[in-house]
């Protein structure tokens, strides 16, 4: 008997008590709330993220563009990173033309390790938890690139913002590769005290985009 | 660069007596479990009612998907395979390194990566991947401190939890050279500086490295979706780096679809590290053309797993999520560390956990069912409602019915013949009187098992009987 049939054999031989009728399927209740009501969206966002050492600011639709450039400027950032579908506009005013990492043509590890940053948008944030998912979408890219740069500036537009973590489930789609970022990079490893800046990028900037007049 | 093994350590009493008397352990243990506790407390108490009711529905999740987890075994199968990943069966710890050091040698690399995972511990993989010529470099941080300190893992989520910043940067300074890039010669023991001796140590390990070893802490059965939480981005090096990656993961990490981790993904940070969420979460569905691994293995285990699920009492042990909560709140954890209870899972789950998958043939393991008061704080605390003082005390029943207590038979039918015969009572506490001074405090042979965590009481110089005759004055005693 291959390992898959004996191990199927002690599973079904384990639930003998398990009446024969009892339906796989449970529907679902959801007893539990969808969000915590804890206070207004981009206000908790904002206050999750700061609580993780994020550095957040909140902008006008149309300041996107000038305020990616100030960012990577404070930075210090020149060799900048984009995926292939980020709005031209947003990097427009960046003085050294950022370089595009796509799945068809993907930059090389060095090349990503050598960058100073990366900028991104986002698929949805959670603002209860301070999270940020990217799901490997045109204006996000490949996973690595949000991940070997030591510093990642996202977009976060207002309406991609839901309250909480069963809201954000039900919007993203599992067959994507999915990041859920809730600050920088961190450990708790020594003396369960929690310390920025590992593996991951050191440096999460967001850039909070209120919605537009 | 051999790995330390659980293999040939003494019994929870005989360790735990040991652990106790170290007081550098016993300061870092309580610093560390009281921070996480205030940690888990405070961002618990922030979701109100609703932790009661996610509570409830995901033990109801878990206990629903063990019920039935042939069928979600299949279906998590098919969706994997549709997906582009690879399925692979193990019945035993043997078996899943067998086929996890094939798969490896199948790459003609000699080196892999490897994310913090509880399974590969406990099948010690590393060993085994050792004997065929492969180093596994662990990634996360603590499990990092434990392999460079040739240590043994102490606690779920915080490996290295027994030691303190000073041994972590003298481990460090010691070891790292020996693995790779060495630590900067003016380490301090800031926690920041360790963090950054990590960072540099294994930097250019994650950018060349080209097979990675994880475990899952979900695997979701509609969707084939593999779910890693994390924090310092080690998974995601793992996770989206290598051309290869082989997760090795528990048959009862399923979960039935997609939409239970609004439910998991609530309760597992919250309950773990004690934040509101773990700063990487990783989620993955087979094979992503041009992003990520390009070969994806999915291991199976069994590995004691349907032993546990036959007992219906003992089975709710499968829901448990890893949070390592109830290890946090353990009085029993907090004074005698991880290494007492002589497996990779420590504290009140390991307790319930361990002999259940090991059986309880061992001295250790039969031992493990009594490391505990039952004061009940890990049930109050597990995010998946598992009631660990209830399967403690089923197991202690098991362990006391099996034939390895004939000595306590022995003694309890001779305490029989004494009691019954009021001459034969007197006897014997005259004699215990005339002896008193030569009782030691901890008992010989078998019943030694009793002192271990108590002292024999003083004899006193006369029996009552005997006192109370001689007070009276009317009669000798022995009628």
């Amino acid at each position: 008997m291959s390992a898959r049939e004996t191990i199927l054999a002690r599973v079904r031989a384990a639930l003998a008590d398990v009446p024969d009728d009892e339906p796989v399927h449970r529907p679902r209740e959801r007893t539990y709330l969808d969000s915590h009501a804890v206070g207004p969206t981009l206000e908790v966002l904002q206050d999750r993220l700061v609580d993780y050492r994020a550095l957040v600011r909140r902008v006008p639709a149309d300041r996107i563009g000038a305020e990616v450039a100030a960012a990577l400027a404070r930075r210090g950032a020149r060799r900048v990173v984009v995926p292939p579908g980020l709005p031209g506009e947003w990097t427009a005013q960046v003085g050294v033309e950022p370089r595009t990492d796509s799945r068809e043509a993907p930059l090389a590890v060095h090349e990503l390790d050598a960058a100073d940053g990366v900028v991104t948008a986002c698929a949805v944030a959670i603002a209860e938890t301070g999270t940020i998912v990217l799901d490997g979408g045109p204006d996000q890219g490949r996973r690595a690139i949000s991940l070997v740069p030591d510093y990642h500036l996202c977009v976060v537009r207002a309406d991609q913002v839901v309250d909480g973590v069963p809201q954000a489930v039900r919007l993203l789609d599992p067959s994507r590769p999915l990041t859920w970022i809730s600050g920088p990079s961190a450990t708790s490893d020594i003396e369960l005290n929690r310390v920025e800046g590992v593996h991951g990028p050191r440096t999460l900037e967001v850039l909070l985009v209120e919605a537009g007049p | 660069m051999s790995s330390a093994t659980f293999l040939g350590m003494p019994p929870f009493p005989e360790a735990a007596r040991t652990a106790v008397q170290d007081s550098r352990l016993r300061y870092n243990l309580r610093r560390a479990t009281r921070t996480i506790r205030d940690k888990r407390g405070l961002v618990v108490d922030e979701l109100g009612d609703d932790w009661a009711r996610l509570r409830a529905e995901g033990a109801e999740i878990k206990n629903r998907t063990l019920r039935h987890l042939d069928h979600y075994l299949e279906q998590l199968e098919e969706s994997v395979t549709r997906a582009g990943g690879h399925v692979h069966w193990a019945r035993d710890a043997a078996e899943a390194n067998r086929i996890v050091t094939g798969l490896v040698q199948a790459t003609g690399e000699t080196d892999v990566v490897k994310v913090k995972s509880m399974a590969t511990q406990e099948i010690e993989l590393n060993n085994a991947l050792e004997a065929a010529g492969i180093t596994a470099y662990e990634t996360d941080l603590a499990e990092l401190i434990v392999q460079l300190g040739d240590d043994l893992p102490s606690h779920i989520l915080v490996p290295a939890i027994h030691l303190g910043r000073s041994q972590i940067r003298e481990i460090f300074l010691e070891q790292m050279a020996e693995w790779g890039t060495p630590a900067p010669p003016g380490l301090t023991d800031d926690p920041r500086a360790l963090a950054e001796a990590a960072r540099t140590h294994l930097r250019e390990r994650f950018l060349r490295t080209r097979t990675a070893v994880s475990g899952a802490n979900f695997a979701v059965a509609d969707s084939g979706t593999l779910v890693v939480l994390e924090s310092e981005g080690n998974g995601r090096m793992c996770l989206t780096l290598p051309q290869t990656l082989i997760s090795v993961v528990g048959i009862e990490k399923i979960v039935p679809t997609w939409n239970d981790l609004e439910v998991f993904m609530q309760l597992l940070p919250r309950s773990s590290t004690g934040e509101r969420m773990n700063p990487y979460t990783s989620t993955w569905t087979g094979v992503t053309p041009g992003d990520g691994p390009r070969e994806f293995h999915l291991v199976l285990l069994d590995n004691g797993r349907t032993d546990v699920l036959a007992d219906t009492v003992g089975r709710q042990a499968l829901r448990c999520i890893r949070c390592s909560a109830c290890l946090n709140t353990c009085p029993v954890y907090e004074r005698t560390g991880g290494h007492s209870y002589g497996s990779v899972y420590p504290g009140p789950i390991g307790a319930i956990l361990t002999p259940q998958l090991r059986g309880t043939g061992s001295e250790v393991d039969r031992a493990l069912p009594y490391a505990s008061s039952l004061c009940g704080a890990c049930y109050e605390v597990c995010p998946v409602a598992i009631d660990i003082p209830e399967v403690l005390v089923h197991l202690r029943e098991e362990v006391a019915g099996r034939k390895g207590h004939a000595g306590e038979k022995a003694l309890m039918a001779g305490a029989e013949t004494v009691f019954s015969s009021s001459r034969t009572l007197g006897a014997v506490q005259r004699a215990a009187g005339l002896g008193r001074g030569l009782v030691p405090r901890h008992l010989p042979g078998p019943a030694g098992a009793w002192t271990d965590t108590r002292d024999v009481p003083d004899v006193p110089a006369e029996s009552f009987r005997r006192w109370w005759n001689g007070r009276d004055g009317a009669q000798e005693e022995g009628r």
